[in-house]
């Protein structure tokens, strides 16, 4: 046990560790989970903030294009509008330049060209006018001033002073008539224009500047007009020769592009400007505010060609406004956040919750290991305990014995008995809690050994025939014919439930009687069914019936089953007849064999409302019952778990005041049918079989009680019959008498119930006792009278009525009625010793006259033993060693058994044994070799008996024990019952092979 | 006077029994030692008993021997002699001395010397006790018997009268 302990000790503590680690584990899960969390929200900010920025740059990009797309369709419109009216200013130069210097006189006078300028005005939509400046050499001026009739004045309006050439307009559009006669060389921009038109014969520009009447911005356009036709490739020079005047517009490019803008869509969602950068360090503004209004962030540049090579120009356009906020990018990565962080969170939330079903989950486990190892400590408390308990109650119990032994006054007798009654009381009951602690920890193990099952039953009947006897209880077993004599199961169990069924029906029963009856389960329960229904079909009458008749029970008192009377009883045992074969063929079949077992009483019955609680352990019906009849109530939870276990089932009729009635079913094997025969030899308490072949009359007002005769005579081998009362009895003797010639065998004997003789019939038992004094005798039968108590007198009086022979004293046991039969035949005599197979009596007659060497090495041992074998009257011889051993054993010798100690120095028992089977298989060879020759058949071989001594009962050593061919082993210290045991098994073949 | 005596010795007698039981130096196989006592061998259970003091002192000192030798300790031999004194104890049922023996038996399988010098000692405490309590028990028993003998008649005496008493 101590090893087992620490076994457990050790599982317990891998488990904490297992725990303790886990824990561990889970602890920093734990620990860890919110910084999960708060990593997993920040990773879940940067992936929306991505998404937003991912949005936000495509929405950028869109607006990006979208600018691009705009500036540059402005862009292109200024430039062509801007062509256009460059293109025809081209063309008014050409025609300037036709009309008037190729045609002589000039086709062309202002008021021609004001007129067609005005009329051609929707072709330069740009151009708030053009004008015409001719070219005057100094030399020319007093001629063209006369000519003209005004002086060239310059731009402040002031008569011009004397320069090296002019360019005074002479030509011009409309809208700008304040500036004829106005010296355009004097201006600045516009000489530099002059000269460079002149120089490359193309279209050239001015850089912005505010223009003389609009106060607009504009640039100028200025055109050289040629008076001869050019050489192709012209030199500067020639150029500058050639040129006869030159054509001029003022482009208004604030109002121009303002028209334009107003023109395209959506125009006041962008800001333009229009730069010159032909110094691009320094951008001249062209059109648009200086100011720093719209969105600076973002802004395109457009290249503008204008057609003047020298010039260069830019649009720059920007959103009016800033760039507003994306609201889907931003609403759609918040939502994604708010989801990121949800989904999150429920993550986190379910971490958080498996954590704690897990945390649960390990406590729970926890607790289930300390309620296991608490349900353990039980069983070991209770096991220890009551071993604990056992030892000293032992002591008690023995010394009460001795106490018992000594000569002490009746006072102080009963007090010691009352004791020791109460210890063995105490001992009973602490076996039973341990039983109960062992079928709850479902430590109880199941034999399946073959056993007969009728002799169980008698045994457990003769446990209680006293207490039944004293009080006047019909006891009585009936075993159906076809439940199998020797069956395989656990028969020491078995016998606890019935001996507790038993047990409480004897204790709660004052008169009437107790039936124990066995029968196959489904025969019964189809017989009770049949049964039951027609009871329920005439309920009214069944109940009529029971009031009114004498019960046809076993004592004739009314038993809290109606199921189980004599209609039953009969039904069972017909159909037994009926279809015997067919069902034993059936059973044969199938190796299991259900049994029912009925143990009826007639008792004082258990209250309605108790009767739920039956079957809790510690539970009595009530209170009072333990005070009236003591018991703890623990044998019949007991008795249902065995049957449980046993594969049945356990249940209860019971009627207050009537009595109860426990029927259970077993689950059992069936035995091997070969085996049967051997068994039964060695199994049934080998009832005599000189009966064989007699017959016998029972003669029985009660059909039951008549059955379970029957029964036990059958058992015996005795032919039965029952008749109802002696009168018929007689008559039937009679007519056998007169039948005498016939082979007809007349009755051996006549049973005769003492409660029916009791009732009278006198002059019937006169007529035999009559007919025995006739000298009639020679065949005349033996009466016997069955009675469950008998009184002096009245056996006096039974004596001188004629039943000389014996009375058998109930309850009937197939051992009994045969000892008591042999009493009256006086056959069989060969009853030896095993009448009464236990005690030191038993033992004495095994072991009497036998010549047993004991062999221990140990001296102490070694006189126990053999004081021991001494005492049952055993010749002993001791030796100390093996080889002394083989000494003695040395063939031939006349030794019956061998005890062998297992441990010894120098050589143990397992090598002497083997030793000593060697060299009788050497014998025996030879003696074959002899005998065969002979052809005798001599007895037996030479074997002795070899019995272990041993004081570890591990069933290795025992199995190593008959592996070194011995044959059995007993338990050191010798115990009468063990050494019993052991003894008998192979003492009882001894006569058998020497007979 | 003597009669008493022999009452008294026996109620002394089965006192130290009981005492002894209690103790749980004897365990019921020593009544089942005094079970086989019977007329054909009167003096059977001091007999056994004298055989296992003699016995059991050889063994002792064995062990002791064996024990004190400090160098080498035959750990194997005692187990023997351990087993022996088992036997012999748990025969006669001193069970004290017999537990004891176990745990020496289980100091020897472990060569653990100081726990077999515990034990040791312990056993031969227990083997004292037990002795002198059982030579006691003897002594006792032996005056019972002289007492017996010599109140014989009056024992017959009273017991002719205890049935007119009754």
């Amino acid at each position: 046990m101590g090893k087992k302990r620490q076994g457990y000790h050790m599982v317990a503590v891998r488990v904490n560790e297992q725990l303790g680690t886990k824990r561990k584990y889970s602890y920093i899960h734990i620990a860890s989970k919110p910084r999960v969390l708060g990593f997993w929200i920040m990773l879940m900010f940067f992936l929306s903030q991505q998404i937003y920025d991912y949005l936000d740059d495509e929405h950028k990009e869109r607006r990006k294009e979208v600018l691009v797309s705009m500036c540059d369709q402005r862009a292109r419109m200024l430039q062509d509008q801007f062509n256009v009216s460059v293109n025809h200013v081209h063309a008014l130069a050409i025609l300037v330049s036709t009309f008037r210097y190729y045609k002589d006189p000039s086709a062309i006078d202002q008021e021609t060209f004001a007129e067609y300028t005005a009329r051609t005005a929707f072709e330069r939509p740009m151009l708030s006018g053009v004008a015409y400046a001719q070219r005057i050499l100094n030399s020319e001026r007093e001629e063209f001033e006369r000519q003209h009739g005004w002086t060239i004045r310059t731009m402040e309006n002031e008569p011009s002073p004397i320069r090296d050439e002019y360019a005074p307009v002479i030509f011009s559009q409309e809208t700008v008539s304040y500036i004829e006669s106005l010296d355009m060389m004097s201006g600045e921009e516009d000489r530099e224009n002059i000269l460079r038109a002149r120089a490359t014969g193309k279209a050239v520009l001015t850089s912005p500047f505010r223009l003389l009447n609009s106060h607009h911005l504009g640039v100028v356009l200025t055109f050289p007009v040629y008076n001869s036709k050019l050489p192709n490739n012209p030199t500067v020079e020639e150029r500058i020769d050639a040129t006869a005047g030159y054509l001029g517009g003022a482009f208004d490019v604030e109002s121009l592009v303002e028209n334009l803008l107003g023109q395209l869509a959506g125009n006041q969602a962008i800001v333009v400007n229009v730069y010159d950068i032909t110094n691009s360090s320094d951008p001249l503004i062209m059109y648009g505010h200086q100011s720093q209004d719209g969105d600076m962030s973002l802004k395109h540049v457009s290249k503008l060609d204008f057609g003047d090579p020298f010039r260069k120009h830019e649009m720059i356009c920007r959103y009016l406004q800033k760039a507003p906020t994306s609201w889907s990018a931003l609403t759609t990565a918040f939502f994604l956040f708010v989801i990121g962080v949800l989904i999150g969170y429920m993550i986190y939330g379910a971490a958080i919750h498996i954590d704690k079903v897990e945390d649960d989950f390990s406590k729970m486990q926890e607790l289930k290991v300390r309620a296991e190892a608490a349900d353990v400590a039980k069983s070991q408390f209770l096991a220890t305990v009551s071993h604990e308990i056992r030892t000293p109650m032992n002591g008690i119990l023995g010394m009460l014995q001795l106490l018992l032994d000594t000569e002490l006054s009746s006072t102080q007798r009963d007090y010691a008995q009352t004791a020791q009654a109460c210890g063995e009381a105490l001992i009973t009951l602490i076996n039973e809690v341990l039983d109960r602690a062992k079928i709850e920890a479902g430590k109880l193990e199941l034999e399946a050994v073959p056993f007969d099952l009728r002799s169980i039953l008698d045994d457990v009947l003769s446990l209680f025939s006293e207490n039944s006897r004293h009080k006047g209880i019909e006891l009585a077993v009936f075993v159906s014919d076809k439940v199998p004599e020797i069956v395989v199961g656990d028969p020491g169990r078995f016998r606890q439930v019935i001996t507790n069924l038993v047990g409480n029906s004897v204790k709660f029963t004052e008169q009437g009687h107790i039936f124990v009856q066995v029968h196959l389960a489904e025969q019964a329960k189809s017989v009770m069914d049949v049964k039951f229904e027609t009871c329920l079909n005439g309920e009214s009458e069944c109940i009529a019936q029971s009031c009114a008749r004498q019960f046809n029970t076993l004592s004739g008192r009314q038993a809290a089953d109606d199921r189980s009377s004599w209609e039953t009883f009969k039904h069972l045992d017909d159909e037994f007849h009926y279809d015997a074969s067919s069902n034993t063929t059936i059973n044969n079949a199938n190796q299991s064999v259900a049994l029912m077992v009925c143990v009826e009483d007639t008792g004082i019955g258990i209250p309605e409302q108790a009767q739920k609680r039956v079957f809790t352990p510690f539970m009595q019906a009530d209170s009072s019952t333990s005070r009236n009849y003591g018991g703890t109530g623990i044998g019949l939870s007991i008795s249902k778990c065995l049957v449980e276990l046993m594969g049945g089932q356990m249940n209860f009729t019971s009627r207050l005041h009537i009595g109860s009635t426990f029927s259970f079913t077993v689950e059992f094997r069936r035995c091997e049918k070969s085996a049967v025969v051997d068994l039964k030899k060695s199994l049934s308490d080998d009832l005599p079989t000189a009966f064989k072949g007699l017959k016998a009359l029972v003669v029985d007002r009660n059909p039951v009680r008549a059955a379970v005769t029957r029964y036990h005579l059958k058992r015996l081998g005795i032919q039965a019959e029952a008749v109802s009362s002696i009168r018929t009895a007689v008559a039937v003797f009679g007519k056998y008498g007169s039948l005498i010639t016939r082979n007809e065998k007349l009755p051996d004997m006549f049973l005769v119930e003492k409660d029916l003789w009791m009732s009278g019939e006198e002059d019937s038992f006169t007529q035999l006792s009559k007919w025995r004094q006739n000298g009639l005798s020679y065949k005349l039968p033996k009466m016997i009278l069955l009675a469950t108590n008998i009184n002096g007198a009245e056996s006096d009086k039974a004596k001188a009525a004629g039943f000389a022979d014996t009375f058998i004293m109930k309850p009937l046991r197939a051992s009994m009625v045969a000892a008591c039969l042999q009493q009256v035949f006086g056959i069989g005599q060969k009853m030896h010793g095993r009448d009464a197979p236990n005690g030191s009596t038993g033992l004495r007659g095994l072991l009497c006259g036998k010549r047993i060497l004991v062999v221990d090495d140990n001296r102490v041992n070694r006189r126990v033993a053999a004081g021991a074998l001494k005492k049952f009257g055993a010749d002993v011889q001791c030796a100390e060693s093996g080889q002394d051993a083989l000494k003695w054993l040395q063939l031939p010798h006349d030794f019956d058994a061998c005890f062998m100690d297992i441990q010894m120095p120098e050589m143990d028992g397992f090598e002497a044994t083997r030793l000593i089977r060697e060299m009788e298989s050497k014998a025996n060879a030879q003696m074959n070799g002899v005998c065969t020759t002979e052809g005798t058949t001599r007895k037996s071989e030479w074997h002795i008996p070899i019995l272990a001594m041993t004081a570890d009962v591990i069933h290795a050593t025992l199995d190593k024990c008959l592996k070194y061919g011995m044959d059995g082993y007993v338990s050191k210290p010798f115990q009468e019952k063990s050494l019993y045991q052991a003894v008998a098994k192979f003492f009882e073949s001894q006569p058998v092979s020497n007979s | 006077m003597l009669g008493l005596s022999v009452d008294r010795l026996r109620a002394d007698m089965n006192r130290l029994l009981a005492l002894l039981f209690h103790q749980g130096v004897l365990d019921e196989q020593f009544l089942q030692l005094q079970q086989l006592q019977d007329e054909s061998s009167p003096n059977f259970v001091s007999e056994v008993v004298n055989i296992y003091f003699h016995e059991s002192e050889k063994l002792l000192r064995n062990l002791r021997g064996l024990l004190v030798d400090k160098e080498f300790s035959d750990y194997k031999k005692m187990g023997v002699h351990l087993n022996q004194f088992m036997g012999s104890s748990s025969s006669i049922g001193a069970q004290r001395v017999r537990n004891v023996c176990v745990a020496f038996r289980a100091a020897t399988e472990q060569n653990n010397r100081p726990g077999c010098m515990r034990a040791l000692e312990l056993l031969e405490y227990e083997y004292c006790y037990l002795k002198n309590k059982l030579h006691e028990l003897f002594q006792i028993e032996q005056q019972r018997i002289l007492a017996a003998a010599v109140r014989y008649p009056v024992v017959q005496q009273q017991l002719q009268q205890h049935p007119n008493n009754a």
